[in-house]
């Protein structure tokens, strides 16, 4: 690495806490991949966005399924294309070339610029994923027997792994990673993170339905705790629906844009009912 | 440099490797740290813990290496005022009365002062006198980590300060967490099937395209068998009186074990404190929803997993005595430890969780029945930990 180091400072769409800036840093520093875990919603994924767009790089994203295999993101080598065209013979078969494609991380690869390649959800591929990246993403590249041609690295791309931890990673990939939890946000942050996507909301209104999101949040038991994505949705649905912010945390109203199951739905009504407010038949306004 | 905090990392239980420390120290040398403690702070952990699960313990040793925290004067009378709220609700066992009468709040006090001195800086996972549960003889959950917490009071946001603030004690893995978490850990519960049997009903495509290819681009089809999950599971649950503090937890993993779709099978039974020569089929024990253990061991294979679950803990008399059971209109003829034993000896995989933290096993009230079923059944606590260890046990191969 020479010159000097960009920093990551977030970007005016995404607030980064310090510890989440500080470890993208480290990770681009010493050349790492960055994993990053967190609740669903705290918004993983958007930060490869925030980093390409904060240092101005451009973002390759790598979706991983269940299907996905570690030499898919290198290349594939589209045998039946060149089957076709050798039946019909209206093209050039002996070229191999050809019919090899680059993935996403050969195209990281062979990028003239240095990018930012997400690797989105690596825990839903199987077990052994991770451990056939291991050379690719510790040397920086790889070889494609059908040609024998080798593709190196022309800059080390700022690679970001996310996973929901549906499946253990191996211990030699968590080696080479620097690791990030992404923490639920605090009052203080969420609001910033909310007045980031509606600028204009008032202020009254931001504070109360902010408050009663936490409320709900704290009930215990609840199957699916509702995230960041689903406030940014129900502050939203408030605002559009002209709700008074004293009748926010009375009422809950627009519930079902927070709560998505039913069982949580009526847990959160009972205790709504219990804490004082005053009891309702009939449930105005609601989504469900 | 440093090195010994490296030890001690490992000594707290978090799985440092080499290849990681090279990358702090080459992180160091660029001055990642920012020549700060926080910075350091920082930086350690997204190098070396790879885990949410693994940050409570980095904390405690990043604490204890960087700061002792003193139990100040104001701490210990904080925690004494707790304590004294906190003990009218412990249940003790009339031995274990006996044991501690003689003391009066005064002994109490000074006992736990002592104990807290002892933990302070190595106390981690709880100890059998200090813990969770309420069944210890000091113990309270939360007693301790609410100490450390009060310990760095200092206002400046020094890395001490918070690796003292304990954020991350919610994530271990051997605290016992909510039902994604078991759902995660079960899914490690699979056994492929090999290609060897099954019918051969899906196509390989990438046979089929090397084969075809083979054949100059004449279409030949290859099928193959489809790979399957051949796991079947039993949960064996005790729906008794004593199990009903376990409740919530016993509930999350049942909600966890039924979403789990894919096992082959899974059945669920349950018992009343113990198994004797019947097993019920629903969780209220009725009389008339219950079949033979004799003729359920017949009807299940043997390469059924058995899970039980089960605070193991009884009068000696319900495990060791004919007509021992508990429930007044059972007259058993065979003490309820030969039926375990049956049912152990039957599957060739068999493991015991216990709701009880595996730290009071020895000090709880029953403890003399868990140590005679912990010589049946290898026997693991209901935490997500607990869990992983027994899924490991269960695919051991035989």
């Amino acid at each position: 690495m020479s010159g000097k180091q960009q920093l990551f400072t977030g970007t005016a769409d995404y607030i980064a806490s310090g510890e989440l800036q500080n470890s993208v840093n480290i990770a681009m520093a010493i050349g790492r991949p960055l994993l990053i875990k967190g609740e669903p919603g705290t918004g993983k994924t958007v930060l490869a966005h925030s980093i390409a767009k904060g240092l101005q790089k451009e973002l390759f994203i790598w979706n991983i399924k269940s299907t996905t295999k570690a030499k898919d993101g290198l290349y594939v080598y589209d045998t039946v294309q060149r089957l076709y065209d050798s039946q019909f013979g209206d093209h050039d078969v002996s070229d191999i070339k050809h019919y090899i494609k680059l993935g996403k991380l050969g195209e990281a690869f062979v990028s003239p610029e240095r990018v930012v390649l997400l690797i989105d959800e690596i825990d839903k591929a199987d077990l052994e994923f991770p451990n056939d990246l291991l050379w690719e993403l510790d040397m920086m590249n790889f070889n494609i027997p059908e040609t024998g041609e080798t593709i190196h690295a022309r800059h080390r791309p700022i690679v970001l792994i996310t996973s929901n931890a549906e499946k253990e990673l191996p211990d030699a990939f968590l080696r080479r990673c620097v690791f990030h939890y992404i923490t639920f946000p605090d009052e203080e942050m969420m609001k910033e993170i909310v007045h980031v996507h509606h600028p204009h909301l008032e202020k009254t209104l931001l504070e109360e339905a902010i408050k009663a999101f936490y409320w709900v949040r704290n009930i215990q038991g609840l199957q699916k705790k509702p995230s960041t994505s689903e406030l940014l949705d129900w502050v939203q649905a408030l605002a559009v629906g002209g709700i008074d912010p004293e009748k926010i945390s009375k009422e809950l109203p627009f519930l079902g844009v927070l709560l998505k199951k039913d069982r949580d739905f009526n847990s959160v009504l009972q205790r709504l009912s219990g804490r004082g407010a005053p009891r309702r038949t009939s449930l105005p306004g609601l989504w469900q | 440099m440093f090195i010994d905090f490296f030890y001690l990392l490992r000594s707290y239980g978090v799985p440092v490797s080499l290849t990681e420390w090279m990358a702090l120290m080459e992180a160091l040398s660029l001055g990642m740290a920012h020549s700060s403690l926080y910075g350091f702070y920082c930086l350690a952990r997204a190098v070396l813990v790879k885990s949410e699960a693994y940050y409570d313990r980095y904390d405690q040793a990043f604490q204890h290496y960087f700061e002792g925290i003193e139990t100040s004067e104001k701490l210990t009378e904080k925690v004494l005022e707790w304590l004294e709220n906190a003990l009218p609700p412990l249940h003790i066992s009339p031995e274990e009365r006996q044991l501690f009468q003689e003391w009066d709040l005064d002994e109490l006090r000074r006992q736990l002062e002592e104990r807290l001195k002892e933990q302070k800086g190595q106390h981690h996972g709880g100890s059998k006198w200090i813990g969770t549960g309420g069944r210890s003889p000091f113990g309270h959950s939360g007693y301790h980590p609410a100490g450390v917490r009060l310990g760095g009071r200092s206002v400046n946001k020094s890395a001490v300060k918070v690796a003292a603030e304990r954020n991350f004690r919610s994530f271990r893995t051997d605290e016992v967490i909510g039902v994604r978490q078991f759902e995660v850990a079960l899914r490690k519960l699979r056994q492929l099937s090999s290609r060897v049997e099954g019918p051969l009903d899906e196509l390989d495509i990438e046979e089929t395209i090397e084969s075809t290819a083979e054949k100059g681009g004449l279409l030949h089809l290859t099928w193959t068998r489809s790979r399957k999950n051949t796991m079947k599971v039993i949960l064996l649950m005790d729906s008794g009186g004593s199990m009903f503090p376990y409740m919530r937890i016993c509930s999350q993993l049942f909600t966890a074990m039924n979403r789990a779709s894919h096992f082959k099978d899974l059945r669920f039974y349950f018992f009343h404190n113990c198994v004797y020569d019947d097993i019920f089929l629903d969780p209220y024990c009725r009389q008339t929803h219950k079949i033979k253990t004799e003729q359920l061991l017949n009807l299940l294979e043997q390469d059924y997993k058995l899970i039980v679950v089960g605070d193991a803990s009884m009068a000696p008399s319900e495990l060791l005595m004919v007509n021992g059971a508990i429930d007044w209109n059972m007259y058993n003829e065979e003490p309820g430890i030969l039926w375990l034993q049956r049912i152990a000896a039957h599957f060739h995989h068999a493991v015991w969780l216990n709701p009880i933290l595996e730290e009071h096993w020895e000090w709880t009230e029953g403890y003399y029945t868990i140590a005679r079923i912990k010589e049946i059944f290898p026997m693991y606590e209901l935490t997500v930990e607990g869990l992983d260890q027994a899924i490991k046990k269960l695919k051991v191969k035989i």
